[in-house]
């Protein structure tokens, strides 16, 4: 990898030569991030492209993505790190066969138990062992839906970057890693674990900027369909569907509108292709109900090139 | 090898304002901040400084989102904290005597009443009902004190909320991902402490130990109508709302009326009149209009389908007035009944001789509700707790609405 920016413009471009393309605010929060090292928490609507900054940081700095998807329920043996119990028995056993175990104390057998060789280490261990190369980039999504405990033990972790396996001593980073956490916001983090991060709501992309995104990330759709696309999505948005279209699915019917070798928005073409942007049938229904030929009609446009 | 990263020394080099500057600037924002009642922490304006000294101070864009990144945690923030940016950096650039002005208009402005003198003995209230259109009031203290909870005298209301505060609403748990050690002989061996207990037996796994699926307790989520039908019923509901808030883990509690506000942190208080009086003055809209299917559907959109609402037991209550179209409310609720676990609707009116549920916004909802039981009194609260606890069985059958 390339030397550390030391600029926001530098992280700007940075993310684009990884196909993300980043407002200011994010951009600035990004670089933030970086030079202050400081976790960074995203929170916005589902599909804003969230979860995709941690990838493109990981690919960008060269360092190991290591993602924690968190659940409701989720604990220490499943977050930070496990003892391979099998693994422990079949050497009890083993010791026990060779009349190892006799002669040895259990104290003396104890200790060979709990050796690194049976620790199943989890995301948030992994996150804090030291590598040669740059430090890892740990993703943490979707927090709000871990427990309340959770967060807490996630907040002591966050705060020093090291953890404690009481039968091995201290684990610690001797570069701490990239932190992302996400957020949808079904419920508020807490305060104190917001304190320690920076702090970005991620908004849907304006229409010029989403015009680039899919640009980007599918370059052989023609320039007009995919501005007509991004125009419909932006009044797709305004229609308080149930579930507004994020960025990926932009992408997804701009893909599936050139896979039918399409260069312009057709009303029949919009009917055809639409689940590649609703996921409800009640959405599909108000869109229909709002009128597809309008829709099309507006994204023509709105979708004109400025002459 | 060069460090992968910056050191916080590099940061420095991007501009070179003095630390001092980057200091003043942080401090003087941040009371700016505490002035308009967003909670600024110390150890935020500490990071503040030093994201100024890593994006510089020269420009404005940089310094508005270095300070929003580490200054700002909630979006609901960004228009207040938006403008107090603009009001400080204009007068840090500009002249400085339109700070003062701009923020006293800003505070000004800002300023909900505060609902300390809520004694409710206003003589005004008796004709608070007589007008059977809607009452548009502006002032929180002013509209609180002329509630009355029916026949209830302020005692008798204060009596309720200790009686309230007994109930308890467990709710049906449901399983965990996470296993617990088991009783009893199950399918999943417990290896740890297994391990455990062959260590005393020098390695011999003599005595087995199992697991099983632990149980969780349903998040429990309170939507309470405070329009003006509701009146005098809300002030002693709210008082429900506020003992079940404090009572129970993973409970939310909004108000909904013109618009929705979510008041579980204000109830979360220990003090219960204190609890009472911040949730009173957060809620702008008390006795406003009724747009259940409009502020149901922000419920859904912002916070009940994102998660909140899963597999969750919701209860609405509410008298079932609605002015909007029936139409939306419908579809929202069934879409709430779609995710919940339970959706109960508590109803004051229900109790009523001869009441049927004639209310257009009641009668569109009906059909999505599980449970839907009255709400006058106490008894009425106390069957709504055992309600909740899975005593009673469902006047809906889930499987066979809302597909006609």
């Amino acid at each position: 990898m390339t030397d550390p920016p030391l600029t926001v413009d530098d992280v700007s471009a940075a993310l684009a030569a990884n196909s993300y393309l980043a407002d200011e605010g994010l951009t600035t929060t990004i670089f933030l991030a970086l030079a202050l090292r400081r976790p960074l928490l995203l929170e916005g609507e589902a599909g804003v492209g969230k979860t995709e900054v941690a990838k493109v940081l990981s690919r960008w700095t060269g360092g190991e993505l290591i993602r924690l998807q968190c659940y409701e329920g989720i604990d220490v043996s499943q977050a930070v790190y496990d003892w391979d119990y099998s693994r422990q028995l079949l050497h009890l056993r083993a010791a026990e066969a060779s009349g190892e175990a006799l002669g040895a104390g259990t104290a003396a057998l104890e200790g060979q138990l709990y050796d690194e060789r049976f620790l199943l280490k989890r995301a948030l261990l992994r996150a804090l062992t030291p590598v040669p190369g740059p430090p890892p980039v740990l993703l943490i999504d979707e927090i709000d839906r871990a427990d309340d405990e959770f967060e807490a033990y996630l907040l002591e972790v966050l705060s020093d970057f090291q953890i404690t396996v009481p039968e091995l001593g201290v684990f610690r980073a001797e570069r701490p890693p990239i932190v992302v956490l996400t957020s949808n916001r079904t419920r508020d983090v807490h305060d104190a674990l917001k304190r320690r991060c920076l702090y970005h709501w991620v908004e849907h992309p304006t229409f010029e900027r989403e015009v680039e995104i899919v640009r980007m990330r599918v370059p052989h759709v023609t320039l007009g369909l995919t501005r007509q696309v991004a125009a419909a999505v932006e009044s797709l948005r305004s229609l308080h569907l149930y579930k507004p279209p994020g960025v990926a699915e932009t992408i997804d019917w701009a893909t599936a509108l050139g896979r039918l070798g399409l260069t312009q928005l057709t009303e029949a073409s919009v009917n055809a292709t639409l689940g590649a942007v609703l996921k409800y049938r009640e959405d599909v229904e108000r869109v229909q109900q709002h009128g597809i030929a309008d829709l099309v009609k507006h994204a023509f446009e709105r979708g004109m090139l400025p002459a | 090898m060069t460090s992968p990263w910056p050191s916080p020394h590099d940061a420095d080099r991007s501009s070179d304002p003095t630390i001092e500057d980057a200091e003043t600037i942080a401090t003087a924002f941040a009371r700016v901040l505490r002035g308009l009642a967003i909670a600024v922490p110390i150890g935020n304006v500490l990071a503040f400084t030093e994201a100024l000294g890593a994006v510089g101070i020269d420009q404005r864009s940089r310094v508005y989102w270095a300070a929003r990144a580490t200054l700002v945690r909630r979006p609901e923030d960004v228009p207040l904290f938006d403008r107090a940016f603009a009001v400080f950096w204009e007068s840090r650039t500009g002249d400085e005597p339109t700070l003062e002005e701009e923020l006293q208009r800003i505070t000004i402005a800002m300023d909900t009443d505060d609902s300390d003198d809520d004694d409710g003995s206003d003589p005004d209230a008796a004709d608070a009902d007589d007008d059977p259109t809607i009452q548009l009031r502006f002032s929180a203290t002013e509209v609180l004190r002329q509630k009355d909870f029916g026949a209830y005298s302020d005692d008798e209301l204060r009596l309720a909320q200790q009686l309230m505060a007994q109930l308890r609403f467990v709710g049906q748990p449901r399983h965990s991902l996470r296993l617990v050690p088991a009783t009893r002989h199950h399918r999943r061996p417990d290896l740890r402490r297994t391990v455990h207990a062959s260590l005393r037996a020098g390695g011999e796994p003599v005595e087995r130990h199992w697991r099983e699926p632990g149980q969780r307790m349903r998040r429990m989520v309170l939507l309470l109508d405070v329009s003006g039908s509701m009146e005098p019923y809300a002030r002693a509901l709210l008082r429900f709302v506020q003992a079940a808030v404090a009572g129970r883990q993973k409970v939310e509690a909004f108000a909904m009326g013109t618009r929705l506000t979510r008041i579980t942190k204000e109830l979360g208080s220990r003090d219960p009149d204190q609890a009472l009086r911040l949730a009173s003055s957060r809620v702008s809209d008390w006795s406003g209009g009724t747009r259940l299917g409009e502020t149901l559907r922000r419920f859904n959109d912002e916070w009940g389908v994102r998660g909140m609402a899963r597999g969750a037991i919701v209860i609405v209550l509410s008298d079932g007035w609605d002015r909007g179209d029936p139409q939306l409310l419908a579809d929202q609720m069934q879409r709430l009944q779609r995710i919940t676990h339970e959706l109960v609707w508590v109803n004051p009116l229900k109790v009523t001789p001869g009441y049927a549920p004639l209310a257009r916004g009641m009668a569109a909802a009906l059909p999505y509700v599980d449970h839907f039981v009255e709400g006058h009194s106490m008894a009425a609260m106390e069957e709504l707790a055992r309600v909740v606890s899975g005593a009673a069985t469902r006047t809906t059958n889930r499987k066979g609405n809302g597909h006609a």
